[in-house]
């Protein structure tokens, strides 16, 4: 089971680079959403991938056993979804105003912070 | 829930008794900070109010951070754990002197900067919620460096990114979105990377506290049979580490952004972000992982030196003052990264001295900058001048600032500089020492140049009209932070001690662990 989500998370980054490595906006922001997905499956990986095994610890054990999922990386994955959740909003609607403000959704193409005929400093005065 | 007939020995995963007060301040500057950002968000229309909430918060947490830094060097690390849970399943603070002084540091640099931008900051930039998010930020970088749980470095890093867009784009001006855009894809990679490398790091240690870490890291050492992939843990936190710092080749968002904001935001970028990162790589390399970053610290070294050469020549070629500035940000972060790469004591003391001079500089640089953009009513050295006649005082702070920046003596920049090359001409690497002299070189010429053409020619198209003179709004911040880099440049004895014990606190963080996991508590 842990092979197969192994190939699936390969997946996920190898399409999240193909895709952030485009030059247009939307594909990247696409990358990165699939590179938080591929992130949270990495992590709930991690914390053993197990099929209806109820938290509960015996009479006689202070601790879980490792027969049940560690349910700490499940925590973890949960502030990792609201935290990408909320950057893929912000980020889309940056997107959308930077698109309307600068006319393109090309990276090549955004160089007003940058501008490409620059002056140098002067060399003497 | 238990029954009477079972007892529940709760010492054993709780504490069972109430924390001491000085305990307290470690998780007051983060409380503080969240709080009175919460505050203005919910007074957004009273704007005026705005600007004496913050700056009185940020006064508070000055005097909080010199607190904790008076408790930690005098009664050694201070660690408070969340939700009475003992370490490590419940979420420590702690503090030792590295992450207590880099606190307080930060603090002074976001005060300067809260009262710089009560000119710089119009209504609508209050209303969009400048000090809500300048508080917020400074509870990210304070819960950065304060934190000792390495998932929740990763939460204060988002918290400090987000703020951190909300104050890039505050004007929503077209450059501005361009800038955020880059900064916030880049940024965004950046702290993604770290969280993989945190999913494996918890995979490989079953833990996420720094000192549990630390003390489990030398028994996974020796384990041959399916020896545990701390080389690739490493690796990707350097990466990750790297990318948050503006280490090269992972750098290009800086200059891209850094010049779109307005100037105090500016300042408080270049003074507080790329620190962050370079704290958590320091962190985690040389007091988490020292074996595997002297594995790779070659590839450290010539990214630093990278860093340095073209962050330099970018500073030289550059005519926008704003963007000027950018480059020299990032010829520090080659120089700490210098320190990191080398790794020895006087190194690593130096790194850190050099953390705390560059924010302070880099903040007043900025702020310098700013002020002598608003006199002349233009960024452009080719139509900059005549700022000495003009403003003899705040030229004179400004020739001391990029002195400092410079790392000529007799001001603070000169003392990290000169550890650094001590301790590469110790371990023979003759070419990081020379990296660190020729960059040093072109930023006094970069810097130099400024100051000739801005400052002491007479300005090109004659006096411009009259601007509002310099008052303290500008004067009071500026010279505060030029203050303190005259005075650490001639009387370094006190913060060179403060850097030495950090270094030494990282080098064997037995204190560290100790004050998290006390005698007697459970393994």
């Amino acid at each position: 089971m842990e092979i197969l989500f192994v190939g699936l998370i390969g997946l996920f980054f190898a399409a999240a680079v193909y895709l952030m490595l485009s030059k247009f906006t939307i594909r990247i922001l696409l990358g990165i959403v699939l590179l938080g997905n591929g992130v949270n499956l990495l992590l709930f990986t991690a914390g053993r991938i197990t099929r209806e095994v109820p938290p509960i610890i015996p009479a006689d054990a202070s601790t879980l056993g490792s027969v049940a999922a560690n349910p700490l990386p499940q925590a973890l994955i949960l502030t990792a979804i609201v935290i990408s959740f909320s950057f893929f909003a912000f980020l889309l609607v940056l997107t959308w105003r930077a698109f309307e403000e600068l006319g393109t959704d090309s990276t090549d193409e955004m160089r007003l912070a940058e501008p490409r005929d620059e002056p140098l400093p002067p060399t003497g005065y | 829930m238990a029954s009477p007939s079972t007892p529940v020995d709760l010492a054993a995963a709780m504490v069972t008794t109430a924390p001491a007060l000085a305990d307290w301040l470690v998780i007051l500057p983060t409380a503080l900070m969240i709080l009175s950002g919460a505050a203005l968000m919910m007074i957004r229309k009273s704007v005026r109010l705005h600007a004496v909430i913050a700056i009185a918060a940020l006064a508070l947490l000055v005097l909080i951070d010199a607190l904790l830094l008076w408790q930690v060097s005098s009664n050694g690390p201070v660690t408070m754990t969340m939700g009475g849970w003992l370490p490590p399943f419940g979420i420590s603070f702690a503090a030792d002197m590295f992450g207590a002084v880099m606190a307080l540091v930060s603090a002074l640099a976001a005060l300067s900067a809260a009262v710089y931008s009560l000119r710089d900051i119009d209504t609508s930039g209050l209303r969009h919620g400048f000090f809500a998010f300048l508080l917020l930020l400074m509870a990210g970088v304070s819960g950065a460096f304060l934190t000792g749980d390495i998932f929740n470095l990763y939460v204060w890093f988002e918290v400090l990114l987000i703020s951190s867009f909300g104050l890039l784009i505050l004007g929503s001006e077209p450059k501005q979105i361009e800038g955020a855009l880059k900064y916030a894809i880049l940024n965004l990679i950046g702290t993604t990377l770290f969280l993989i490398t945190v999913g494996y790091l918890y995979a490989i240690f079953g833990t996420l506290n720094m000192a549990d870490i630390a003390r489990k890291a030398g028994a996974l050492r020796v384990v041959t049979e399916n020896a545990p992939p701390l080389m690739t843990l490493t690796a990707l936190f350097v990466l990750a580490f790297c990318m948050k710092a503006a280490a090269f080749p992972v750098n290009f968002w800086l200059p891209a952004s850094y010049h779109t904001p307005r100037i105090t935001v500016s300042a408080l970028f270049g003074g507080l972000l790329t620190k962050v990162g370079i704290y958590a790589l320091i962190r985690v390399t040389i007091m988490l992982l020292p074996v595997e970053r002297e594995a790779i610290s070659l590839v450290i070294a010539a990214s630093a030196v990278l860093t340095m050469i073209l962050g330099a020549l970018g500073a030289l070629a550059q005519n926008d003052l704003r963007r000027m500035v950018g480059y020299v940000v990032i010829v520090g972060i080659g120089n700490m990264l210098a320190g990191v790469a080398i790794g020895s004591s006087t190194s690593v003391s130096g790194a850190i001295l050099y953390a705390l001079h560059s924010i302070v500089t880099m903040t007043a640089l900025y702020l310098v900058i700013g002020e002598a953009g608003r006199l002349a009513g233009t960024f452009e050295l080719s139509r900059l001048g005549g700022l000495w006649r003009r403003a003899p005082w705040f030229s004179a702070a400004s020739l001391a600032l990029m002195l400092a920046a410079a790392g000529l003596p007799p001001l603070s920049g000169l003392w990290p500089k000169v550890m650094l090359l001590k301790a590469s001409l110790d371990i023979g690497a003759w070419w990081l020492a020379a990296a660190i002299l020729v960059s040093a070189f072109l930023v006094t010429l970069t810097l130099a140049r400024t100051f000739l053409l801005a400052y002491w020619r007479p300005a090109p198209g004659g006096e411009s009209e009259a601007v509002a003179a310099t008052d303290w709004h500008s004067t009071l911040p500026i010279g505060l932070l030029a203050a303190l880099t005259v005075f650490f440049g001639i009387y370094p004895e006190p913060l060179l001690a403060i850097s030495q014990a950090a270094a030494d606190g990282l080098a064997d963080p037995s204190a560290y662990t100790r004050s998290v996991f006390p005698e007697g508590a459970a393994p």
